[in-house]
């Protein structure tokens, strides 16, 4: 299917296709466009494009799209493997949330703040937990998620609103950005993000830095000889991405139009773990297609667990079936065994057979 | 006679290229000296032989391929291999890092040849390896390595980092090894090398340079120069 | 003084899960390299198989009974999940840590499906339901089960690893992995011996939180996970007394703190994690970085 997609534009389109920031334009343009189109796509869709349902779901996606690509900045481009990704998104939802309903901040202030908060946290974080290489890095982080997680749901519920979370403020929110009618107004925030990342990411990659994290990906003993901190590019990756996540939780917050304790839990990062690996790591469409597919499958996946053809299989199936992280679990473990490079990858490989190689 | 014969090996690490396509034969007897200055794939093609790196071509020992077996099955065969960084488990006591290497049907007469060549190894069996001084290391490594049945030793600069005394020494119960046992020796001293290997392979950027007679390679000023980056005067005087 | 033996009691009974947990956690990351996500959900099967035998067999047989079914379930998974997805990933070290993350998810959510998301209590024997007066307070006898059982494992391992050739060849790779293998030794039977024993621990483990909470859940695994890696990290990873003095660091420093404040105690140990990361220079291996 994908196949015939890349393969079908004559070979004058192809040249154009080829090129990375006309793809992106292209795609930008599509996605930019979407909410005036009345298209229907039956039974992907529950209704047409423009419709407040389809756009919210549209625009999920694009978030999870943009959370991906800062996730891949540390994971797929650096090589550090975070599992404490979900406490800058945490941060920035929240610290904007509590600063607009309990000191009363404008939204941009409050957001502002939100993101020098993260700066400094990330900074501190970042500092410590570096000192552990590798894999102890991991888990390093994934303490230090934990802590954020249990101090945003049992720390203070009144300040966080506890498990429930808390709805933001509604007459601190620009009227632009209120009520249904203007979700495509959201949808476009949500876009403006992705682009954001997309554009800090591979414009951060393609300068120096960014190909010293390349090579500490590759090889940190290597760049070590060369006379560079390695120490000290990691921890600009992971400022950056921690950046990059805040302003991804602020945006989800507008979205739901409140702070929910799900980014802070450990399943909130492993999921855009998830989206890095299925899209491909380190790719530069990877994070993007990972994060839109995942973000369509995860909110379509309760529909269809809850579906009546899962309904009428016997118990012994549906069960498991009925479980949306099992489903999760289980498709992650086949992506790792059968298709390594991720979606990205598997394009690439078979799109540079038809002289389109992914970039 | 060769005991070991590698054709054009191959050897690519991280996606580069680090040998490329290397040949040379191993005798069955004596020693054979493997040289070429720091990173032209000396340690690498060691590692290949004993299956630590993937690796293309072919390297029959005794006539049997070893590309493809497992690090231990190559080891089981009767490789014997002491690391350039000397793999001692600093750990484990002196006495443990022995027991680990003794094969199953252990022979006490295994045990005192290597303590009639390395004395200080029975001294310290108790003591943990990692207090041992380098050279003790070094003993340690070659020792518990001649517990097993082996019929050639691949051995990765042996004398680095030691003075010139304990150098001495370790070469020495070397050379005594080598009478019962060949071995393919890694080595910058071309002190050592004079005194042990009768012949010697020279690499250079993963390529085999130069083969022939020890005695010759070290008589020709130009060609000790030009391929290990000594001149002759300084370097060989021992 | 009551309330200090009573928290010391109850911060030692947790430090001998996190102990169960973490040993083998940290012996597969030494000798493999492999941080386990699916660890977790090794502790839920235990406590899951382990709670179904309670359920039919009740009393002191019903307890012996659920602790071996436990130890069973859980070496009988690790061990299916080193042979079936760890070994074929093998030289790809990330996509084994990718994969066991793909288990953590799915197992739990599986074990979900099958007894309900609801906890199940745990009816324990009289004889260890009650209390036992230390100095005047009233702590409960399966905190004494949980630390005698701790503590025997600890020193069997101790055991096993010191005077047994098998535990030699673990120490050694846990240090060095090729050389291991240059000497002739096969290390992948090390592997899935090790993973086995780490399993059986988790398993164990499993149970053990079941009586200690007078219940089981599906999230059970997963919550003891990070303190587990925790443990980890402080103790380093293949050294067992590391992980034991780390994982009574861990039990006592949130129990008090969580005394001195609700929720404190959670945020203390990652207080105290960064605090040790901060005043030493060395990686997790122990050795100077």
């Amino acid at each position: 299917m994908t196949r015939a997609r890349f393969s079908a534009p004559p070979v004058r389109y192809r040249r154009i296709w080829r090129n990375n920031w006309l793809r992106a334009l292209i795609v930008f343009a599509v996605l930019y466009f979407l909410p005036y189109s009345t298209i229907s796509i039956p039974g992907v869709f529950d209704g047409p494009l423009d419709a407040p349902g389809v756009l919210q779901l549209l625009a999920v996606c694009l978030v999870f799209a943009g959370l991906a690509v800062s996730y891949d900045l540390l994971f797929g481009h650096t090589g550090v493997m975070s599992f404490g990704h979900g406490m800058f998104v945490t941060a920035g939802m929240y610290v904007t949330t509590i600063l607009v309903n309990h000191a009363g901040y404008a939204l941009f202030t409050s957001a502002a703040l939100a993101l020098a908060v993260t700066l400094i946290a990330s900074l501190l974080l970042g500092a410590v937990a570096l000192r552990v290489g590798g894999i102890g890095f991991a888990m390093v982080t994934l303490a230090f998620g934990q802590a954020v997680s249990i101090l945003v749901i049992s720390g203070s519920p009144q300040l966080t609103g506890g498990e429930q979370g808390q709805t933001l403020n509604s007459s601190a929110v620009p009227a632009a950005l209120d009520g249904v009618r203007n979700t495509a107004n959201l949808y476009w925030i949500a876009l403006a993000y992705l682009v954001l990342c997309a554009a800090a990411v591979w414009g951060l990659t393609a300068s120096t830095p960014g190909r010293v994290m390349r090579a500490i990906h590759e090889n940190e003993r290597r760049v070590e000889v060369l006379g560079l901190n390695p120490y000290l590019f990691k921890l600009l990756a992971f400022i950056v991405s921690g950046l990059l996540a805040a302003g991804g939780g602020i945006v989800y917050l507008l979205l739901l139009g409140g702070a929910t304790p799900t980014v802070s839990t450990s399943n909130f990062t492993l999921s855009l773990l998830v989206m890095v690996v299925l899209g491909g790591a380190g790719r530069r469409w990877g994070a993007i297609v990972g994060g839109l597919v995942y973000g369509y499958a995860s909110q379509s996946l309760t529909r269809v667990s809850g579906s009546s053809a899962i309904a009428g299989l016997p118990g012994i199936l549906r069960g498991p079936l009925e479980q949306p992280l099992f489903l999760l679990g289980a498709a992650f473990v086949l992506i790792v065994f059968f298709a390594p490079g991720g979606l990205a990858g598997r394009l690439a490989a078979k799109t540079t057979t038809t002289g389109i190689k992914e970039g | 006679m060769s005991l070991l014969e590698i054709a054009d090996l191959r050897v690519s690490l991280g996606g580069s290229a680090i040998l490329h396509g290397v040949t040379f034969d191993v005798a069955a007897s004596g020693v054979t000296a493997l040289l070429g200055r720091n990173g032209v794939g000396k340690t690498t093609t060691a590692k290949a032989i004993l299956g630590l790196y993937a690796s293309a071509g072919s390297i029959r020992f005794d006539g049997r391929e070893l590309i493809g077996l497992p690090t231990y099955a190559v080891a089981r065969l009767g490789i014997g291999y002491v690391p350039e960084d000397r793999g001692v488990f600093s750990a484990l006591t002196v006495a443990e890092n022995m027991r680990l290497a003794e094969p199953r049907d252990r022979a006490t007469a295994a045990y005192d040849y290597v303590y009639e060549l390395f004395p200080v190894l029975k001294h310290r069996a108790a003591q943990s390896a990692g207090t041992l001084s380098g050279g003790e290391q070094q003993m340690l490594a070659i020792g518990r390595i001649l517990l097993r049945p082996n019929r050639l030793l691949v051995v990765d600069e042996p004398t680095k980092g030691l003075s010139p005394k304990v150098a001495a020494e370790v070469a020495h119960a070397l050379k005594e090894v080598a009478r019962t046992v060949p071995i393919l020796l890694i080595e910058q001293n071309l002190g050592v090398v004079r005194t042990m290997a009768g012949r010697s392979v020279v690499l250079d950027t993963g390529r085999v340079a130069h083969r022939g007679e020890t005695r010759d390679l070290l008589a020709n000023p130009v060609l000790t120069n030009q391929l290990l980056g000594v001149s002759t005067a300084n370097g060989v005087s021992s | 003084m009551t309330t200090l033996v009573l928290l010391t009691a109850t911060g030692l009974g947790l430090a001998a899960l996190y102990f169960l947990v973490a040993s083998g956690l940290s012996l597969i990351f030494g000798l493999m390299d492999v941080l386990n996500f699916a660890h977790g959900a090794f502790v839920s099967i235990g406590g899951y198989v382990g709670w179904t035998v309670a359920d039919h067999l009740s009393g002191t047989f019903g307890l012996v009974g659920s602790l071996l079914a436990g130890i069973a379930a859980g070496a009988a998974v690790a061990a299916a999940t080193e042979l079936a997805v760890i070994r074929p990933l093998y030289g790809r070290p990330l996509d084994q840590v990718l994969a066991t993350v793909g288990l953590g998810l799915a197992i739990p959510a599986l074990l979900q499906a099958i007894w309900g998301a609801d906890s199940r209590t745990w009816l324990l024997p009289g004889w260890l339901a009650g209390t036992v007066n230390v100095a005047g307070a009233h702590v409960p006898t399966v905190r004494f089960l949980l630390i005698g059982i701790a503590v025997a494992l600890l020193i069997a391992l101790r055991l096993l690893l010191g005077r047994t050739r098998a535990g030699l060849i673990v120490r050694a790779g846990v240090e060095d992995r090729e050389m291991v293998t240059a000497l002739g030794i096969d290390v992948r039977r090390a592997n899935s011996a090790v993973f086995a024993l780490g399993g059986a621990a988790a398993g164990l483990a499993g149970v053990l939180y079941g009586l200690y909470q007078g219940s089981v859940s599906p999230g059970d695994g997963t919550s003891l996970l990070v303190f587990a890696f925790v443990v980890v990290v402080l103790g380093g990873a293949g050294s067992i007394t590391g992980t034991a003095v780390a994982a009574i660091a861990v039990g006592l420093v949130q129990q008090y703190a969580d005394y001195a404040s609700a929720s404190l105690g959670d945020e203390s140990v990652v207080i105290l994690l960064a605090a040790v990361l901060l005043l030493r220079r060395r990686n997790l291996q122990g050795r100077p970085a």
